[in-house]
């Protein structure tokens, strides 16, 4: 951690020296332009092809009707936005709507007032908290598909240790991931799990940066812990807290593998967000429509895009700042 | 008093961690549950008559996908390191023009969700028979870490002390040599946090292996798990032994790189 941090320092150094020294920057020689260019070489071209082509390809199968067919064939038929039209028409669309903000609202609080508080209890060192902290990353490090299926077999109706957990509280067992009411909730908690770890490191990692004086003060004012937290870590935290909950916007809006392999967006669509709604119409099924596909896609990059231009603009307020 | 109360809050933290790492415990437990205790209500709480009946049958069938993992995670760690460190150095230390227009164009890259970028590919390979290919999949693996990659290196390198590289050039080195004899050995921290995240995305990926990979004969790991997961689904114990063995390097880059994996997580995303 010291090794980023520094390593940031010193970049706000680097830039603010080379906007300080443009008349430099204006003499270099050629010959160090281009093998500037030559080392960004290979960085150009594979945007270039890796991205930007497949992002050209997405857009263009949603102007198009592509069956399997016609995509061997190359030959589909140009239908302007009717495949949006369609996706937007779709009784699947408001369901989808609802669910992902749902997924990606509740998911962002939980994980954020759970990672919060670890992070402000880890804040204060004591024994064990460094290695107890270490192992708390472990759910982020997983294959996604390792905890997925973790929670599906935990969730199991038949088997499931939470269902026999709730027969020995003297409750009923629940069908958490087969009905239309708890899918979208199973698959919320396991995501607020996974989520954990990110906002536990950013947010204990933004703490680090408080000054240590505040607290000393204030704890000499005679500040209680509850008032400390309201009045220095909340407010002095706010600029992290921001990019946190943002970044975490960006990734949860993308979540595919959890949800797909604890429910597959079912029963019926009741855990179908826009991502998994995407992935089903291209891969989930035996025939992919691939046009339905690329439409959903393309509209979720389009929300992801906002958030994540607004996430570039605040971080760009705060270096200002 | 300071002790007492510093005891109290490791006992916190203990149960706290506890209960983030039961679905972890659980995966363990299931893989050492025999076969027959699977279905028993409640299940066993403890691996007391543990049984590797599991991991048998996990590593008889999934050896092959944690081989074809392994490949998979290298050749990317290679193709990520060998686009994204040149990079790197170009949009700092080389003052790269434009440098900033491809910095953002970067940022904003690694918000594109990953099942877009497959379905691009899939046409793109369709085309090109590319579908159930290793090299295509690394590809594919590399777009997730190649943005993260060189914004870590720019940041990184752009702390190197421009005296060392003037020295350097004062030597008689050119470009290339100062790349290779002075920027890539300092900047030996984040080559290695690059490294560890590349091979865990590329290790854990499952989009793409499920959508470029699906009828390969080679596959990963985590395509093994999910396709026993739709085989046999009586057979939990060895799914979850295979889970066991594919969070091995997770497990053991988090021994060894603990402080690398904070330094990625945090990268980019704190600005002080």
């Amino acid at each position: 951690m010291t090794m980023t941090h520094t390593a940031q320092r010193r970049q706000g150094v680097g830039e603010a020296g080379a906007s300080a020294t443009p008349t430099r920057k204006r003499r270099r020689p050629p010959s160090s332009r281009a093998a500037a260019a030559l080392f960004a070489a290979p960085l150009v071209i594979y945007l270039l092809v890796f991205y930007a082509f497949p992002l050209y390809r997405n857009i263009d199968l949603s102007l198009h009707d592509y069956t399997l067919r016609a995509f061997v064939q190359g030959n589909a038929k140009f239908v302007g936005m009717d495949n949006y039209l369609a996706v937007f028409s779709s009784n699947t669309f408001g369901t989808a709507l609802a669910n992902t903000a749902l997924f990606t609202a509740v998911s962002l609080v939980f994980q954020y007032v759970l990672g919060l508080g670890l992070a402000v209890f880890f804040r204060s060192s004591f024994r064990l908290s460094g290695v107890l902290r270490g192992l708390f990353l472990i759910p982020w490090l997983l294959p996604l598909i390792v905890s997925a299926s973790a929670w599906s077999w935990m969730l199991n109706s038949d088997n499931g240790i939470v269902n026999s957990a709730l027969v020995a509280l003297g409750m009923e067992p629940l069908n958490w991931l087969t009905s239309p009411g708890l899918a979208l909730t199973s698959v919320i908690i396991a995501n607020i799990w996974l989520g954990i770890p990110f906002n536990l490191v950013i947010l204990y990692s933004g703490l680090q940066n408080i000054p240590r004086d505040y607290y000393e003060a204030a704890a000499l004012d005679g500040a209680s812990s509850w008032q400390q937290f309201r009045s220095i870590t909340f407010p002095l935290l706010r600029p992290v807290t921001a990019i946190t909950l943002l970044l975490g916007l960006v990734y949860t809006l993308k979540v595919v593998d959890i949800i797909w392999i604890m429910t597959s967006g079912g029963p019926g669509d009741t855990s179908t967000t826009f991502a998994t709604w995407s992935y089903r119409e291209a891969f989930g099924t035996g025939t992919p429509d691939f046009s339905p596909a690329a439409t959903v896609g393309n509209l979720l990059i389009l929300i992801a895009l906002a958030f994540g231009l607004l996430y570039l603009g605040i971080q760009k307020n705060q270096e200002e700042s | 008093m300071t002790t007492t109360r510093s005891w109290w809050k490791t006992g916190l933290g203990l149960f706290f961690t506890a209960l983030m790492l039961f679905p972890v415990y659980w995966i363990v437990n299931v893989s050492l549950t025999k076969t027959s205790d699977l279905r028993k209500s409640p299940p066993n709480l403890l691996p007391l008559n543990p049984t590797l009946e599991g991991y048998t049958a996990a590593l008889g069938q999934q050896l092959p996908h944690l081989t074809t993992s392994l490949i998979l995670g290298v050749a990317t760690v290679i193709l990520t390191l060998v686009i994204a460190a040149p990079a790197g150095y170009a949009m700092s230390l080389l003052k790269l023009p434009g440098r900033n227009s491809l910095g953002f164009i970067l940022l904003v890259a690694q918000m594109i969700p990953a099942v877009v970028m497959a379905m691009g590919f899939y046409a793109i390979y369709l085309r090109l028979g590319m579908l159930n290919t290793l090299p295509g999949l690394v590809l594919a693996n590399s777009t997730v870490a190649v943005p993260f990659a060189v914004l870590l290196f720019r940041a990184f390198m752009s702390g190197i002390p421009l005296e060392l590289l003037q020295a350097a050039k004062l030597d008689g080195a050119g470009v290339w040599r100062t790349f290779t004899m002075i920027v890539l050995p300092i900047s030996r921290n984040s080559i290695l946090t690059v490294s560890l995240f590349a091979f865990l995305w590329s290790w854990s990926d499952f989009i793409f292996a499920s959508t470029l990979n699906r009828s390969g004969d080679l596959i990963p790991i985590t395509l093994g798990i999910y396709k026993y997961i739709g085989n046999n689904t009586t057979q939990w114990n060895a799914i979850m032994a295979t889970a066991v063995i594919a969070s091995i390097p997770a497990a053991v880059l988090l021994v060894i790189a603990q402080r690398y994996v904070a330094a990625g997580v945090t990268a980019g995303a704190v600005k002080d």
